[in-house]
C-alpha cells in the first residue's frame, strides 16, 4: 500500500476537496483616500520612510513598511498623529511560501476611533526591532511572538518563552509543528514528573476521547458492576456491589419510624 | 503501588538568605485569589513589592493552533472557553469577526437578540466579578448575595441556549433559535429587579470602611501606563480616558440605543468598583430598550448568503439545492475571500478582538485572539512593585483577568 | 416501683447505637468532604457556583480549602495543560492520606474537545483518579451527584487500612 505523500512544512488541515476552477474571492483592497484622517497619517509616515504598499480594507488602514524602519514608523504614528494604544501585534508564519514571517501591529487612535495595521516582512533568521519603549505592551506580545512562532527581536528587555515552559521544544505556532505535538510534548509531562523509564507503563497518550474498555478493569471501572482491579471480565458478567444505602442509611434505620405522637391521639 | 515520581522538594519558593534582606516568593500557579491559574514570583522588601514577574501559560490550551486546523463553525465553541465567565461575548467577537471578512449582514431581529446576549453576558460577568472580588477582600456574604442574582441570569441562559456556561448562543451570521415563549417576561423581570440588588450590594461596600480601605488608592494605573499597556474596557475608563468600543466603533444595535459610559478619574480599584456597578445599571438599561424593540423585527435569524450560511431547516428539508449547500458547508466548511480583518468588540472585560488571516481555504490562515485580559495580566508587572504584598489579592481583583484568555 | 421497660438497643431515638469502627470512622470520612480548591478553567466556575447559594455544597459537609494538607478530595476542575501537570503531581502528594481525586469535566478526563499539544490527555496520567465527571462544563447538579458518589465509595472502603494504589500510580 502507498501512503499519500504528506508535505512537512505545512502539516496544518487541509481541505480534502478543492473544486480545480475556484478562485477564491478577494476582500476588496480600496486605495487610501485622497482626504481624511488617513490620508495624513500615511503622509506623515510617507514623509520619512518608505511605504511598500497601503490599501483600506475593512475601514482600517493597512501599511506595509520595511523591517527596518518599524520603530521610526510606529513612533511617528505615536507622537505626531496620536496612536497611542498598540492594541494587539504578532506574527503570521509564511515560511513554507516566503520563507519568513509577517509581522502586523495593530495601533489604535483613542481620539478618533481609527485603527491602522503597520505590516512588516522578515526572513526566518532577521530579527526585528522591539517597539517595546514605545508601546510598553509590546513587551509581553513580543515574548509571546517569540514564544509561540520563533519570530527573534532585538533589544527585548527579557525575552523569555512567555506561554510555554521554559524547557519546552519548538515553536508551537508554525505550520511545521503538528497539532498533537511531537514526541516531546507528548511525552512532556510523563518524562517531568516520572522521568523516561516511566513511559511504558503510563503508556503513549490516548487521543481518542471517546474510548472505553469495558474489559479492561486495569484501567476502567464501573460504578455498581465492579469487580477487583486487574479481574478478568467476560461477556454479560454483572457483579453487583452491596452499597451499604441499600439497606438504609447507617444510624437512621436504628430510629423507630412509627410516629410517636401521633399514636396517642388516636 | 505507588509509581514514584521524581519531583523534588522545591524550595526555589523561599529564598531567605539573600545579601540585600529581599524575599523571593512565590505565588500560585495554584492559588485560591489569582482568579485562575497566574504565578507571581515576588520579590519583597519587608512587606512591600520590590519586583513582580508575572508567569502565565498554565492554562495554554493552544486555541490559536486549534482554529488553523478547523472549519469556521467548529471552531465556535472553542471560543466559549475562553473567556469562559461571558462565554457569548467571545462566540459573538468571533462571529463578528468572520462576518465581516465575508461581508455579511444580519438579520435585525438576531441583531437584537444577540445584543440582549451580550448585555446578559455583561451583567453575569461583572456579577461574578464582584463576587469574586468582595470574597478574595473578605466580604464573604456579598458573594453569596451575587451568585443568587447570577443564577437567575443563567436559567435565562439556560432557557435560551441549553447551557449554564459555554452557550455557543451565536452562530456566523445570526443566531441559531428565535427566543422561547415568555422568555422576554422573564428576562424582564429579572433586570427590572436588578438595581434593587445591586444596591443592596452597594449598600454592603460602597460606604464600607474596609472596603473602602482596601480598595481607595490600591491599584492606581495612571492614563499613561493604561494606554502604554494597551488596557481597555474598564481598566482604562477608570484612568479618566473615555472610550468604549460600543460608542466610538458601534456595532450591532449599539448606535440605535441610549447608555452611558460611567468613567473616573480616580484610577483605583475603588473607582473601577464603582464603574462596575454602573455598567451593570447601564446594561439594565439597554435590555429594557432592546425587549422594546424585539416586537417589531422581521422573523429572519440568519443571513441570507447560500456560499457560507447554511439554508433555514425548512429549506434544507424540502429543497435539493439547500440540501447540497448545506452538505458541503458542514462537511467542508465554507470558504472566505483571501484577506484579513481585525475586529475588536467590547466585552466585559475589555477589548476582545479577533484577527482573521483568511487564504482562501476553509481553516483560517492564523487566527489571533486579542483578549483584554492578556494586557492586564502583564500590566501587574508594572502595578505590582511599590505596593504591599496584602494589596496584590486586591489589584488582581481588581484587574478582572481570567486565565482562559489569557493563556488561550 | 416503676420499671424501666426500655431496650435502649432497639428503641428509636436514644443515645446508644452500636456499630463498626470502620462504618462509624468512614461515616465521618464521608460527611465531611474537604475538597481543595483545584479550579483550572472553566469547571471552577461551576464548582465555585456549586459552592454559592443555590447549590450550596456546606450541606454535604464539603468546604472548600486553599491548602493541600487540610484537604481530602482533589476536585480537578478544568484542563490541565503539560505546563501545569508538574504542579498538580506536587499539591496531589502535599494532600495527606485518605485522599481522593474527582476529574471534573472533558477536559481533566480526557483532554476533551482541546487534542492539541499543550493539553496533558486525561489528569489520570498524572495523578489516579477516583471518579470520573462528564460534562462541559458538568452542572453543579453533576458535582452534587459526584460528591455523593464518592460518599458512597468511601463508606465502602475499610477504614483502618492504608489505601490501596488505584489505577495508574
Amino acid at each position: 500500500m502507498m501512503r499519500p505523500y504528506v508535505p512537512k512544512d505545512n502539516v496544518q488541515a487541509k481541505a480534502y476537496y478543492t473544486d480545480r476552477f475556484w478562485v477564491a474571492p478577494r476582500v476588496p483592497e480600496e486605495p487610501v483616500p485622497e482626504e481624511g484622517v488617513y490620508a495624513e497619517d500615511l503622509a506623515a509616515v510617507k514623509a520619512k520612510c518608505e511605504v511598500l504598499k497601503a490599501y483600506i480594507q475593512r475601514d482600517q488602514l493597512v501599511i506595509y513598511i520595511n523591517p527596518e524602519d518599524n520603530v521610526e514608523v510606529l513612533r511617528i504614528l505615536k507622537e505626531e498623529r496620536w496612536y497611542e494604544m498598540l492594541s494587539e501585534m504578532s506574527a503570521v508564519d509564511f515560511l513554507a511560501q516566503r520563507g519568513g514571517f509577517e509581522i502586523f501591529y495593530q495601533i489604535l487612535n483613542l481620539n478618533t476611533a481609527k485603527r491602522i495595521r503597520v505590516k512588516c516582512f522578515v526572513k526566518e533568521d532577521q530579527a526585528i526591532e522591539s517597539v517595546n519603549p514605545l508601546y510598553r505592551s509590546a513587551d509581553w506580545a513580543e515574548r509571546e511572538m517569540w514564544d509561540l512562532l520563533g519570530v527573534k527581536v532585538n533589544n527585548h528587555p527579557y525575552l523569555k518563552r512567555l506561554i510555554m515552559p521554559d524547557d519546552w521544544e519548538g515553536h508551537p505556532l508554525r505550520k511545521t509543528y503538528p497539532l498533537e505535538g511531537d514526541e516531546f510534548a507528548q511525552w512532556y509531562e510523563v518524562d517531568k514528573i516520572f522521568g523516561k523509564e516511566a513511559r511504558d507503563i503510563i503508556g503513549p497518550e490516548n487521543r481518542d476521547p471517546a474510548r472505553v474498555d469495558r474489559y479492561d478493569t486495569e484501567r476502567f471501572a464501573r460504578l455498581g458492576h465492579e469487580v477487583p482491579k486487574g479481574a478478568p471480565v467476560d461477556e454479560g458478567s454483572a457483579t453487583p456491589v452491596q452499597y451499604q444505602e441499600e439497606e438504609g442509611v447507617f444510624m437512621i434505620e436504628k430510629f423507630n419510624k412509627a410516629p410517636k405522637v401521633l399514636d396517642k391521639r388516636k | 503501588m505507588q509509581q514514584t515520581n521524581k519531583l523534588r522538594p522545591f524550595f526555589e519558593n523561599l529564598e531567605f538568605e539573600r545579601e540585600d534582606n529581599h524575599m523571593v516568593i512565590n505565588f500560585g500557579p495554584q492559588h485560591p485569589s489569582a482568579h485562575g491559574q497566574l504565578r507571581l514570583i515576588l520579590e519583597l522588601d519587608g512587606e512591600q513589592v520590590v519586583r513582580a514577574v508575572p508567569d502565565i501559560g498554565y492554562l495554554h490550551r493552544g486555541m490559536e493552533k486549534m482554529a488553523e486546523n478547523m472549519i469556521y463553525n467548529e471552531f465556535l465553541p472553542t471560543t466559549d472557553r475562553m473567556d469562559y465567565i461571558a462565554a457569548t461575548s467571545n462566540n459573538y467577537g468571533f462571529a463578528l469577526a468572520v462576518e465581516k471578512l465575508i461581508g455579511l449582514e444580519v438579520p435585525r431581529r438576531a441583531k437584537v437578540i444577540r445584543t440582549i446576549l451580550l448585555e446578559l453576558n455583561r451583567i453575569i460577568s461583572h456579577l461574578f466579578w464582584l463576587a469574586t472580588h468582595a470574597l478574595d477582600i473578605g466580604a464573604m456574604s456579598v458573594f453569596l448575595y451575587c451568585f443568587r442574582e447570577r443564577e437567575f441570569a443563567m436559567d435565562l441562559m439556560e432557557d435560551y441556549c441549553g447551557a449554564r456556561l459555554t452557550h455557543s448562543a451565536v452562530r456566523i451570521g445570526g443566531v441559531p433559535l428565535d427566543l422561547p415563549e415568555g422568555w422576554l417576561g422573564a428576562l424582564a423581570k429579572f433586570v427590572n429587579e436588578l438595581p434593587k440588588n445591586i444596591k443592596d450590594y452597594e449598600d454592603l461596600l460602597t460606604e464600607n470602611r474596609i472596603w473602602r480601605m482596601r480598595l481607595e488608592g490600591v491599584g492606581v494605573v495612571p492614563p499613561e501606563m493604561a494606554k502604554s499597556w494597551g488596557c481597555t474596557g474598564i481598566m482604562l475608563r477608570g484612568s479618566g480616558i473615555e472610550y468604549d468600543i460600543r460608542k466610538e466603533e458601534p456595532y450591532e444595535l449599539y448606535d440605535e440605543l441610549e447608555f452611558d459610559i460611567p468613567v473616573t478619574d480616580s484610577c483605583d480599584s475603588y473607582g473601577r468598583y464603582l464603574l462596575y456597578m454602573e455598567e451593570m445599571r447601564q446594561s439594565v438599561r439597554i435590555i429594557q430598550q432592546l425587549i422594546a424593540m424585539y416586537d417589531d423585527t422581521p422573523p429572519e435569524l440568519m443571513a441570507h448568503a447560500p456560499q457560507y450560511i447554511s439554508a433555514p431547516k425548512e429549506d434544507i428539508m424540502t429543497q435539493n439545492y439547500s440540501l447540497m449547500q448545506h452538505f458541503v458547508l458542514v462537511t467542508q466548511g465554507m470558504r472566505p475571500p483571501v484577506g484579513e480583518v481585525y475586529v475588536p468588540t467590547e466585552s466585559p472585560k475589555g477589548e476582545l478582538g479577533f484577527y482573521i488571516n483568511s487564504q482562501g481555504d476553509p481553516y483560517p490562515y492564523r487566527l489571533k485572539m486579542r483578549a483584554p485580559s492578556f494586557w492586564h495580566c502583564g500590566i501587574l508587572q508594572d502595578l505590582l512593585p511599590g505596593t504591599y504584598i496584602a494589596d496584590i489579592v486586591t489589584i488582581i481583583g481588581s484587574t478582572n483577568i481570567v486565565f482562559g484568555e489569557i493563556d488561550r | 416501683m416503676a420499671q424501666h421497660q426500655v431496650n435502649y438497643t432497639q428503641s428509636g431515638g436514644l443515645p446508644v447505637a452500636l456499630t463498626t469502627v470502620d462504618k462509624i470512622l468512614n461515616w465521618g470520612r464521608s460527611n465531611s468532604i474537604w475538597a481543595l480548591t483545584y479550579g483550572l478553567a472553566c469547571c471552577a466556575i461551576e464548582m465555585m457556583a456549586s459552592g454559592a447559594s443555590r447549590y450550596d455544597f456546606d450541606r454535604f459537609g464539603t468546604i472548600f480549602r486553599a491548602s493541600p494538607r487540610q484537604a481530602d478530595v482533589m476536585i480537578v476542575a478544568g484542563t490541565l495543560t503539560k505546563k501545569h501537570a508538574e504542579f498538580i503531581r506536587r499539591l496531589y502528594d502535599q494532600m495527606t492520606e485518605p485522599k481522593w481525586v474527582i476529574s471534573m469535566g472533558s477536559c481533566a478526563n480526557t483532554g476533551g474537545m482541546f487534542n492539541t499539544y499543550a493539553t496533558v490527555q486525561g489528569c489520570d496520567r498524572v495523578i489516579p483518579v477516583d471518579l470520573y465527571l462528564p460534562g462541559c462544563a458538568p452542572r453543579p447538579e453533576t458535582l452534587q451527584y459526584a460528591v455523593m458518589l464518592l460518599q458512597q465509595k468511601i463508606r465502602r472502603e475499610s477504614a483502618n487500612k492504608s489505601q490501596k494504589a488505584k489505577r495508574l500510580v
